[in-house]
C-alpha cells in the first residue's frame, strides 16, 4: 500500500517535471533529457510482468499526450519496460536479491544502480530517437543526439535517485 | 487446449510486449505522413490547459522583450500603412479586396529541439481558427495549423519533417521550396534552385503566395550560404530563418477568405 502511494507520487512528480520543466529548457541546442523513465526503473522488483508492461505503455502514452508525438514515447517506454527484467538479471547475476524489493541507489549500491540505469537509458533513447527520425539517412546526427541525450538523462537520473534515496533513508 | 493455455502462461510476457509495441507503432505510423498527421490530430485539452497555466506564469519573464518586438512591428506596420494609404483612392475599396485576415494568438507551448516540432496556441475554433491556416510571427512565417480544439490549436512548426514552404527570392522572383533538415533551428534549406540562379549571401526570401496558406511577401529568412550542386542541376542554399523559433510568443493566424473558392477551383482542375 505504501509502495503504491510512493510510486503514484513519483509518477506524477516525474511527469510534471518532464513536461513542465525539462521539455521547455533548451540544453545545448538539441539535447532533451527524458527522466520520466526513472518511474519504470524504480518500480518494485516483485512487480508482475503484465503490470510492468502496462505501466510502461501508460507512462509513455501520458508523455505522448503532452509532446504531440503520438506513439513515439509509448513505443520506446514499452520496449524499455520489456527489457527491464533482463537487465536486472544481467546486473545481479542469476540470484535475485531477496531482501530488497524497491530498487534504488541506496538499496542496490552505486555500481549496480549506475549500470542498471545506464543500460535502460541507452535502450530507451535508441528506440526513441531511431523511431523519431525514422530513417538511417541521418544516422550520424541521430547518434550524436542519442549520445548527448543519454548523458544528460543519466546525470539527471543519478541526481534524482540520490534525492529519492536520501528521503527514504530518513524515513527508516 | 491445455497446452495452449500453458504456452500462453509461459510466454505471456513476450506476447503482451509484442501486442503493446504493435499498438504503439500503429499509433506512430498514423502520424507519419503530413496528411495523416493532420487528419488524426486532436489537440489534447488537458495537456493544453496545463501548458496554458505554465505559459501564463513564464510569460511575465519575457514581457519586456516581447513589448519591444511588438513596438518595432507596430512602427513598421504604420510605415507601410502610410505608404498604402497614399496609393488608395477610397478606403471602401480596400475593405472589399481584403483577402487575408489575421487573428492574434499567444503561443502556450513550443519545441525546437525535436526532429518534428509543434506549436500550441491559445485560439481554437471558437475564435475562427481552422485547419490549414498559416501561422506567422512578427518576424516571419512560423507554421501551419493542423489540429483545432475549442480554445486551442496545434500548428506544425516549420521545424518539422513534413513541413515544406513555397518561397520566392525577392530579387529575382525565382520560386523554390524550403524545408528543415533537423539540427540547428535557425537554419533551413532550399534544395531546388535551378543552376542558372545563384543566390548571394543575405538575399531575402519571402513566401511565394502559391500555397493559399500564406499571403505573398511574408518574410521567411535570408540566404546564409550557397552550395553549388556537383552534378550541375539544382543548387542548394542554407537559409537563416527570420523567425526566432526559440522565443516565439505573440503570433498571428492567417485566415484566407477566398480559401474555399481556391480549393474548389483546384479540385475542378484535377477532376478533368
Amino acid at each position: 500500500m505504501n509502495s503504491l502511494i510512493f510510486n503514484s507520487l513519483r509518477f506524477i512528480g516525474l511527469v510534471l517535471l518532464q513536461v513542465l520543466i525539462l521539455n521547455q529548457i533548451e540544453f545545448i541546442g538539441y539535447v532533451n533529457p527524458f527522466v520520466y523513465i526513472l518511474f519504470i526503473m524504480m518500480l518494485p522488483l516483485s512487480i508482475p510482468g503484465w503490470l510492468l508492461l502496462l505501466l510502461g505503455f501508460g507512462t509513455g502514452y501520458t508523455i505522448d499526450l503532452f509532446m504531440t508525438g503520438a506513439g513515439l514515447h509509448t513505443a520506446a517506454t514499452v520496449f524499455m519496460a520489456f527489457a527491464r527484467p533482463y537487465v536486472i538479471q544481467l546486473a545481479t547475476g542469476a540470484k535475485q536479491p531477496e531482501t530488497v524489493n524497491d530498487p534504488g541507489l541506496s538499496q542496490m549500491g552505486m555500481r549496480w544502480w549506475f549500470s542498471y540505469t545506464l543500460s535502460l537509458v541507452v535502450l530507451h533513447h535508441f528506440a526513441l530517437f531511431i523511431l523519431e527520425s525514422f530513417s538511417f539517412s541521418q544516422l550520424g546526427y541521430t547518434l550524436i543526439r542519442i549520445i548527448l541525450s543519454v548523458i544528460a538523462t543519466e546525470l539527471l537520473i543519478l541526481l534524482l535517485s540520490y534525492f529519492f534515496s536520501a528521503r527514504q533513508g530518513k524515513k527508516k | 487446449m491445455y497446452n495452449l493455455v500453458r504456452f500462453l502462461q509461459k510466454h505471456y510476457f513476450i506476447l503482451l510486449f509484442v501486442f503493446l509495441e504493435v499498438v504503439a507503432l500503429v499509433m506512430l505510423s498514423r502520424s507519419h505522413s503530413y496528411q495523416r498527421a493532420a487528419v488524426n490530430h486532436r489537440t489534447n485539452a488537458i495537456a493544453a490547459n496545463i501548458y496554458h497555466l505554465r505559459s501564463d506564469i513564464s510569460g511575465y519573464f519575457s514581457l519586456r522583450h516581447q513589448n519591444i518586438m511588438l513596438q518595432k512591428q507596430n512602427a513598421e506596420l504604420l510605415k507601410q500603412l502610410a505608404l498604402v494609404k497614399e496609393q488608395l483612392p477610397e478606403p471602401d475599396s480596400a475593405l472589399k479586396s481584403q483577402i487575408y485576415d489575421y487573428i492574434p494568438a499567444t503561443v502556450i507551448n513550443n519545441t525546437v529541439d525535436l526532429r518534428n516540432n509543434y506549436i500550441i496556441i491559445n485560439k481554437g475554433y471558437r475564435d475562427g481558427v481552422t485547419r490549414d491556416m498559416g501561422l506567422v510571427s512578427p518576424d516571419g512565417v512560423a507554421g501551419i495549423i493542423i489540429g483545432v480544439s475549442e480554445h486551442y490549436a496545434t500548428a506544425m512548426s516549420l521545424l518539422h519533417k513534413h513541413a515544406a514552404l513555397s518561397i520566392r527570392f525577392l530579387n529575382n522572383d525565382q520560386i523554390a521550396n524550403l524545408h528543415w533538415r533537423g539540427g540547428d533551428y535557425h537554419l533551413a534549406e532550399v534544395v531546388d534552385i535551378p543552376s542558372h540562379v545563384i543566390p548571394k549571401e543575405g538575399d531575402t526570401i519571402i513566401t511565394s503566395g502559391h500555397s493559399f496558406v500564406f499571403p505573398e511577401g511574408i518574410m521567411v529568412g535570408t540566404v546564409a550560404e550557397h552550395v553549388d550542386s556537383e552534378r550541375g542541376n539544382l543548387n542548394t542554399a542554407k537559409v537563416l530563418f527570420s523567425t526566432n523559433f526559440g522565443k516565439l510568443r505573440h503570433v498571428f493566424v492567417v485566415k484566407n477568405a477566398h480559401r474555399k473558392e481556391l480549393d474548389a477551383l483546384s479540385t475542378i482542375k484535377t477532376n478533368e
